[in-house]
């Protein structure tokens, strides 16, 4: 490797650690936040330099981006903090054991994956490839060979949102009051870009980086753009049209997989002629859904018409 | 010939990225820190993205890092007046010598 590659590499880490440091130990939650979204950044720059787009892509979309923007939303809810004087002798003595403890676990971590058989199951997915349907190996194991790990991911994502709801209404703070006449001009230039950006991921996921999770984030930030600008759900979407926006993924995947059951498969097992028709279908589903919950993790709530009649 | 203004115009473009930087830690206020970061990075980073242009052949790329530049441009000054708004509705007075 390059000396410079090995520089940038090390630099990388060197703010990572920092960052993570700072996310932890900084003076107010703010600075905490906007640490952790650097750090979901930086993140993805080093699943770049580990030649892996596909987890970059996710990172910076749902690590970086919107995770940081649903803790900056709870942020806004919360009281002020009150400014809490730290007992400095008393921080040295927690660091202790948990600096201990941390380097116990990195030591035993190295441990197991020096352990693990070395190619892993990289070359048992090339080898199944040909039966998979699509040509993008991230994309097979997600949604072809471990497609049971990706239903169960959008399970629990949904019953997040289900989670939200059954907390109360929408309690998206009210429109914002700084007049900012260029955010929704932005979001109206921005708006069709995202869009397109969503379905160019969902069909480049077929043979290449990208796919259901990152066009779902991407989806679900434009979305989250527009609502900051002061858009609103339009009430005709609301109720029964956004349940089945919401379910749309989970509902697709379960008749896939329980589907191929009547054509003499396994659950799950696409035979492999329609592999790729299959995984077209539930990656546009989840996809949509992925966004459409993630903007619903946003409005904190169950978007509803008597909100839109009091106004 | 072209890949040496390609580096020359990157290594112009971190000027600018550095001028910006330190306009970002020596400047006394939110505005006047939003001021010298925005303008140098817009225009450094259209600096660098030119540099790459150069450095490829691929029209497809350097429409990529046209589109990047204007991106950014779009998104950062509208993110640099939300900050500079923001600050005006908390209270805080632009910094007079």
């Amino acid at each position: 490797m390059p000396a410079v590659e090995m520089l940038f590499d090390a630099l990388l880490l060197l703010c990572m650690v920092v960052l993570a440091w700072q996310g932890v130990h900084a003076r107010n939650m703010f600075r905490a936040v906007v640490s952790f979204m650097m750090f979901g950044l930086l993140t993805a720059v080093a699943w770049v330099r580990l030649e892996a787009p596909d987890i970059a892509l996710a990172e910076a979309s749902l690590g970086a981006g919107l995770t940081g923007v649903l803790l900056l939303a709870t942020l806004g809810r919360l009281a002020p903090e009150r400014r809490r004087p730290r007992p400095r002798q008393a921080m040295t003595l927690t660091v202790l054991p948990w600096l201990a403890l941390g380097l116990a676990g990195t030591w035993v971590l190295l441990a197991v994956t020096l352990a693990l058989p070395a190619p892993g199951l990289g070359e048992a997915v090339f080898a199944a490839m040909p039966e998979a349907g699509v040509d993008s190996p991230v994309t097979a194991v997600l949604l072809n060979f471990r497609a049971w790990d990706t239903l169960l991911e959008i399970a629990v994502m949904l019953l997040a949102v289900i989670g939200l709801w059954s907390l109360g209404q929408d309690v998206l703070a009210s429109p914002s009051t700084l007049p900012a006449p260029s955010l929704p001009a932005l979001v109206r230039l921005l708006f069709p870009l995202f869009l397109l950006s969503t379905f160019y991921l969902l069909w480049r996921g077929g043979h290449g980086p990208g796919g259901a999770f990152p066009a779902g984030a991407l989806l679900a930030a434009g979305l989250v753009l527009a609502l900051l600008a002061g858009a609103r759900v339009p009430r005709r979407m609301t109720g029964a049209p956004m349940r089945w926006a919401l379910g749309a993924g989970l509902l697709t995947f379960l008749i896939v997989a329980v589907g191929v059951m009547g054509y003499g498969e396994a659950f799950f097992a696409y035979p492999p002629e329609h592999a790729s028709l299959l995984i077209a279908v539930v990656e546009i589903a989840a996809g949509l859904s992925i966004g459409v919950m993630l903007t619903a993790l946003f409005l904190g709530g169950e978007p509803t018409d008597s909100r839109s009649e009091r106004r | 010939m072209s890949t040496f203004a390609g580096a020359a115009l990157i290594v112009l473009g971190l000027l600018f990225f550095l001028s910006g930087t330190v306009g970002l830690l020596r400047f006394p206020d939110v505005f006047t820190r939003l001021h010298a970061l925005s303008k140098a990075d817009t225009l450094a980073l259209g600096l660098i993205c030119a540099g790459l242009a150069l450095h490829s052949d691929a029209g497809a790329v350097q429409l990529k890092l046209l589109l990047i530049w204007l991106l950014v441009i779009v998104s950062g000054a509208t993110c640099s007046s939300l900050i500079a708004r923001a600050a005006l509705a908390h209270g805080i007075r632009p910094w007079q010598r």
